[in-house]
């Protein structure tokens, strides 16, 4: 094997990673996941690095998710969460970001509800800046293991139909996850309400339908997204009920299709609305699969980014 | 040692030379570890893990009825150079699918040099158990140049050569011819 690095010193979206740097993030985390499968999963490679994670949003799955890959990693972390911090004071990002680096912090895992939040900082700050979400815009981590779940149970990307249902017009998973499968040659497909459809989204080189079923028909892996009401300034569609009426996927839906697909969600699921509870606990369903990987390929873009020579 | 020209290395051990070494370890290991019953041979990642695979063809040659296991280790995440230098360091796949615990593990590696390797690889096994006990086969051991107080069980050639003397081990695998060159510095496109 050649020796390989990522292209970039941060990772803010996958609009800036070659197929190379893709490539080689789901390879190395295919080892990764190798290690956590071990009696012992920690490896000692980032003992010398200190990790802050900034999340000025709340999260669940990404915030432990990275504090686990860091952890497995022997790296050194601090947390940081918006809530109950100087931010209520009044205190600016950059001088939040800049006094904890003050306490040498050698990379900083951001999540922020503004866009363009990571790349502001990555422009500003001497450590290297990784990208948890930044508001409607990108999540490249998620997107990454999407893509290392299908690439595990279908053997490759290329030509796989996925299609992403729901909230596309607010969700940064879907834009990241959009980029990468067409990077990767995947087909992709969107289907949702017209209000949550973004417009001219077909520029991105997917197709877009509004009739869940015909989603379904035509996919072999069906990502579903959350309803976003957080972000939600407007009444997008009458109701709750009326969405999962047209948009919900329940058992008797995925049972209809004359095949298996894939059931796919980033987390956290609105039961009822978007899955309902016998769809997602179905055998389609790899969305515990998603979160275990999630660890193995955050492990894999730690290591990456630290992976270089120190003269860079 | 001769004069190494500068560009081309010099070959040290030919294709025959290295089947016959590969002979006398195999027998060598048979000698100590009998039907290989509580033994286990891992190779480290790459260039141990061919090695590891002659050494079990010679052996099943040898003796058709032994019954090895085996598996592959990679080290690069127990590293002490992550970071140090200018080299990068690419991960390849780990595949022990036992556990150790209580075997008495063969560690294979083709050049044993600084000990560093060793010392990785040494780390990086005790995630899968606790072995009864762990030896070294290796190649080619460059005895004058270790940085650690490591030494091999078996060994195949020694060499003695100055300590920014680069010596590589080519094989079948790798498009080459199996053999062991030896340059007067690192070559820069290994």
């Amino acid at each position: 094997m050649t020796n390989q690095t990522l292209t970039g010193r941060h990772l803010i979206g996958i609009k800036d990673l070659s197929v190379q740097d893709i490539e080689l993030i789901l390879q190395t985390a295919e080892q990764f996941k190798e290690v956590l499968q071990r009696p012992i999963k920690k490896v000692p490679s980032l003992r010398d690095i200190t990790i802050g994670n900034l999340f000025f949003e709340n999260s669940t799955r990404t915030k432990l998710s990275f504090e686990l890959a860091e952890k497995r990693l022997s790296a050194d972390i601090i947390n940081f969460s918006a809530s109950g911090s100087s931010v209520s004071k009044g205190e600016t990002l950059l001088d939040t970001v800049q006094n904890i680096l003050a306490m040498k912090v050698d990379m900083i895992v951001v999540r922020h509800p503004s866009v363009g939040a990571a790349r502001f900082l990555s422009e500003r700050i001497p450590a290297q800046v990784i990208n948890a979400g930044d508001g409607t815009h990108e999540h490249p981590t998620q997107a990454l293991l999407d893509a290392f779940s299908i690439r595990e149970k279908k053997g490759t990307l290329q030509d796989i139909k996925v299609a992403i249902i729901g909230d596309v017009l607010h969700s940064r998973v879907a834009l990241s996850n959009i980029l990468l499968l067409r990077k990767m040659g995947a087909k992709v497909k969107v289907c949702g309400p017209p209000t949550l459809l973004p417009k001219f989204i077909q520029s991105l080189g997917v197709e877009q339908t509004y009739q869940v079923k015909e989603a379904l028909k035509w996919c072999d892996v069906a990502n579903v997204l959350r309803i976003q009401t957080e972000r939600q300034d407007l009444q997008y569609f009458p109701s709750a009920r009326e969405y999962q009426q047209y948009f919900g996927i329940d058992r008797a839906l995925l049972d209809s299709l004359d095949k298996e697909i894939i059931l796919m969600h980033p987390g956290p699921i609105n039961r009822g609305v978007e899955l309902t509870t016998d769809a997602a606990d179905s055998k389609h369903s790899i969305i515990l699969n998603q979160v275990e990987n999630g660890v193995a390929v955050r492990m894999a873009v730690l290591f990456l980014l630290a992976n270089r020579p120190l003269s860079n | 040692m001769n004069a190494v020209t500068k560009s081309k290395g010099k070959i040290i051990a030919s294709k025959d030379s290295l089947t016959r070494s590969i002979q006398r370890l195999c027998f060598q290991l048979m000698e100590h570890h009998g039907d290989f019953s509580g033994s286990c041979i891992i190779g480290i990642q790459n260039k141990g893990v061919w090695l590891a695979e002659r050494l079990k063809e010679k052996l099943y040659q040898l003796d058709p009825k032994l019954a090895i296991l085996s598996g592959k280790l990679d080290i690069t995440f127990f590293r002490d150079d992550f970071r140090k230098g200018n080299k990068i360091l690419t991960a390849a796949s780990t595949e022990i699918d036992f556990l150790i615990e209580n075997k008495r593990v063969i560690l294979v590696d083709d050049v044993l040099y600084t000990g560093r390797t060793i010392q990785a690889a040494l780390q990086a096994l005790q995630q899968f158990g606790r072995p009864a006990s762990v030896e070294l086969l290796v190649l080619v051991d460059r005895r004058f140049n270790r940085h650690l107080p490591i030494q091999p069980n078996y060994v195949g050639m020694r060499v003695d050569a100055l300590e920014e003397a680069y010596v590589q081990v080519k094989w079948s695998e790798e498009g080459d011819t199996d053999k062991i060159i030896m340059f007067d510095s690192e070559p820069k496109q290994i």
